[in-house]
């Protein structure tokens, strides 16, 4: 029973964290039709930025982690400038290899983030101080208040992302653009600035996610590449641009690797996900909850 | 005829390009005639890398302030080894075929030690391995002393380290009344070459030290989330953890402290020894127990407090991780060889290193000889007269306090609050 409750508590933070990272790659896929591969370094960027300023600079850790926040949008916004937007309005390519240029560019940049990221930061892994000190006691499990916080608000904030999505103008264009752009432009919307909107968004879901888990479980540049993967792994299990297959994947994923970690091996967590993701991808290719 | 004209301070200009690039390309040459190349390899990006390089820089400055030897001063050549085998293989060729480099010394994981030592064999160039602990690394030598006669080990191989933690742990817990309950221990490894003869020697010594060894744990070291691992610690009812970590530190530590898991932290931890951790912990390392040859400028001998106040002045840390002594200590032989070698070869080199018998920072500095079991491994005493020794020290609010061995301990253990040695 007692062990019970520790995998349901783990694997409800864990799901919630791998939720809210998958969340605006869906989004971003979903609106632009990119698959970003930098997704993983710019998590990690908004984590060490917030260790930095909260620790190297005493700015405290909710000022380290607005930060942290602001470096990942920042960061992002400088991926959309530099890679996505010249690329996409590139004549040199053909339509139909856009997207691979696309998904090159991004790993490109990604690597190039990874490196600086190393360079800067160190390969060591750091972790920012917690978000509120303490434990309670459930059940005979001691849990800590910093790991229950983490999972109350990346709850938050992605119950803040459907608010977002289903009651404001921009919120429902942003929907609207990714089942039609066509008809968006028709009736008078920029796509440009839907855009510019749903990278910025993805760059504050991002870095949330990165304070996060910088408070969670620590980060280092050399996770980058695991964070990249286990988010792709949720978004194509989930279905591909699909925010809610996206959130019951990050919880499949969430708790079957919780489940293998505490019953078989922690250092087995990522592979039953991997071997479902290989038996979705042949029974369903466009995943749990996506539409051919 | 117009156009030869107009080319001809294109052509001067090509001629002079041409000469300074030439007299350029002697001017390394010039100057390995004058100085001394030697290598230092480690991660760049790491704690104990970094510690690695700070020393050899420190020790290469202080040694050319003194002169050198014969006038001749040494330049020091970094190479990254990226944690990379392959990566490592090629800078130690380059070193030796292109910079010139005479000997390298550093290396932190045992993995890239131990591909590197048929390179040092190949190229016959001493390397003097200072951060990585397997014990496979004298083993190698003493089974093939002619090929890898070139390797020496400036830190004590992991069996010695293991057999430390055991002696740490019997006389600061199981011997000490106040502490004695202190007897069930988990072994705690990264999964790493130089964990494999920790593991070992902890199952063998840890019940002579009168700790029972209730679970052992060996873990990848890119492991993120420890709860699974602390809740079957938890089980087991441990109540200490017999660490055998240096690749990781950070992410259990932390998770240790955060969970509030009531069992000590101790044995080896090789990141925790530099100020460094404390700041990448953010304090969650306050009462971590380690073993460590160098500490905090524990008086070892007369010269571990010059180079701990020059350390720290140099490179603003509070504390030098345990590898930034080995190097330093391991520098100090390699220079001493370089006096005392008729030539730079490898081969003079290797005899010259035989032959050290000098004081360093974490005490004397000599190597075994190709016929011990330890073969070409820096020698290890308790006594800092005798050999490289060791220090036990606990984080206590941020600061390094010494608490073995008792002649020089400048504490006591702290238990921390949320620790108990009944669960």
């Amino acid at each position: 029973m007692e062990l019970l409750l520790q995998i349901l508590i783990s694997g409800f933070i864990i799901g919630a964290i791998y939720a809210l990272g998958a969340a605006g790659l869906t989004i971003i896929f979903g609106v632009s039709g990119i698959l970003n591969l930098a997704h993983g370094a710019i998590v990690v960027l908004a984590a060490l930025v917030a260790w930095y300023c909260a620790l190297q600079l005493h700015m405290g850790i909710y000022w380290g982690g607005l930060a942290g926040v602001a470096a990942a949008v920042v960061t992002t916004y400088v991926l959309y400038a530099l890679v996505v937007l010249p690329l996409s309005r590139s004549r040199q390519m053909a339509a139909d290899e856009l997207p691979v240029f696309l998904f090159v560019a991004t790993l490109l940049f990604a690597l190039i983030l990874q490196g600086l990221l190393e360079w800067f930061f160190g390969s060591t892994p750091v972790a920012t101080p917690a978000l509120i000190d303490g434990v309670i006691h459930i059940g005979g499990n001691t849990v800590p208040l910093n790991s229950v916080l983490i999972g109350v608000v990346a709850w938050m904030v992605l119950g803040g992302l459907w608010l977002f999505i289903s009651f404001t103008r921009l919120g429902k264009a942003m929907l609207a653009a990714s089942m039609s752009p066509r008809g968006l432009a028709i009736i008078g919307y920029d796509i440009g600035r839907i855009h510019l909107l749903v990278w910025g968004l993805y760059g504050l879901l991002a870095g949330i996610a990165g304070v996060l888990l910088a408070s969670f479980i620590g980060a280092s540049s050399g996770v980058a590449i695991n964070l990249t993967a286990t988010a792709f792994t949720i978004v194509i299990l989930g279905g591909l641009g699909n925010v809610l297959g996206s959130l019951a994947a990050a919880y499949i994923l969430g708790f079957l690797g919780t489940l293998t970690a505490f019953l078989i091996a922690p250092s087995l967590r990522e592979i039953p996900g991997l071997c479902l993701l290989i038996i979705i991808l042949y029974l369903r290719p466009q995943g749990l909850f996506g539409r051919h | 005829m117009r156009s030869s004209k107009l080319n001809r301070p294109l052509l001067a200009a090509a001629a002079l390009a041409t000469g300074v690039y030439c007299v350029a390309g002697a001017l390394p040459d010039a100057r390995a005639a004058d100085a001394i190349a030697v290598g230092v390899i480690a991660p760049k990006s790491h704690i104990l890398g970094q510690a690695i390089f700070h020393a050899a820089e420190l020790s290469v400055a202080q040694f050319n302030a003194r002169g050198g030897v014969n006038g001749r001063k040494i330049e020091l050549q970094e190479y990254n080894t990226n944690f990379s085998a392959a990566d490592s293989a090629r800078a130690f060729q380059r070193a030796v075929q292109s910079d010139g480099v005479v000997a390298m010394v550093g290396v932190f994981t045992s993995e890239v030690a131990l591909s590197l030592m048929p390179w040092s064999s190949r190229l016959k160039t001493p390397l003097i391995i200072t951060g990585a602990a397997s014990s496979q690394i004298p083993e190698r030598v003493h089974a093939q002393p002619e090929r890898f006669k070139y390797v020496f080990h400036g830190y004590v191989n992991s069996a010695i380290l293991a057999r430390q933690g055991c002696i740490v742990a019997h006389d600061v817990f199981t011997n000490n009344p106040r502490l004695k309950k202190y007897d069930r221990a988990v072994i705690f490894s990264e999964d790493a070459a130089w964990t494999k003869p920790v593991d070992a020697a902890y199952q063998k010594c840890l019940p002579k030290a009168g700790m029972k060894v209730v679970d052992h744990i060996r873990f990848a070291p890119d492991t993120s989330d420890f709860t699974p691992i602390y809740s079957r610690i938890k089980n087991d009812h441990a109540n200490v953890i017999m660490a055998a970590i240096a690749h990781v530190g950070v992410k259990p530590v932390v998770q240790w402290h955060q969970q509030q898991i009531p069992a000590l932290f101790s044995g080896i931890n090789g990141q925790a020894g530099s100020s460094k951790f404390w700041d990448a912990t953010n304090g969650a390392t306050e009462g971590v127990i380690t073993g460590t040859p160098g500490l905090a400028g524990a008086p070892l001998t007369d010269k571990s407090a010059a180079f701990y106040a020059a350390y720290k002045k140099r490179f603003h840390v509070d504390e030098p991780a345990y590898d930034a002594y080995t190097t330093f200590d391991a520098m100090s032989a390699l220079e001493d060889a370089l006096g005392k070698a008729p030539n730079t070869s490898g081969d003079a080199l290797v005899k010259a290193l035989e032959q050290t018998d000098i004081t360093g920072v974490l005490g004397r500095v000599a190597f075994h000889g190709l016929n011990d079991k330890d073969a070409h491994e820096v020698v290890f005493n308790e006594d800092p007269k005798k050999g490289q020794s060791f220090v036990g020290f606990q984080w206590q609010h941020g600061k390094q306090v010494i608490i073995w061995p008792p002649k020089l301990a400048t504490g006591h253990v702290v238990v921390p609050s949320f620790v108990a040695a009944g669960h």
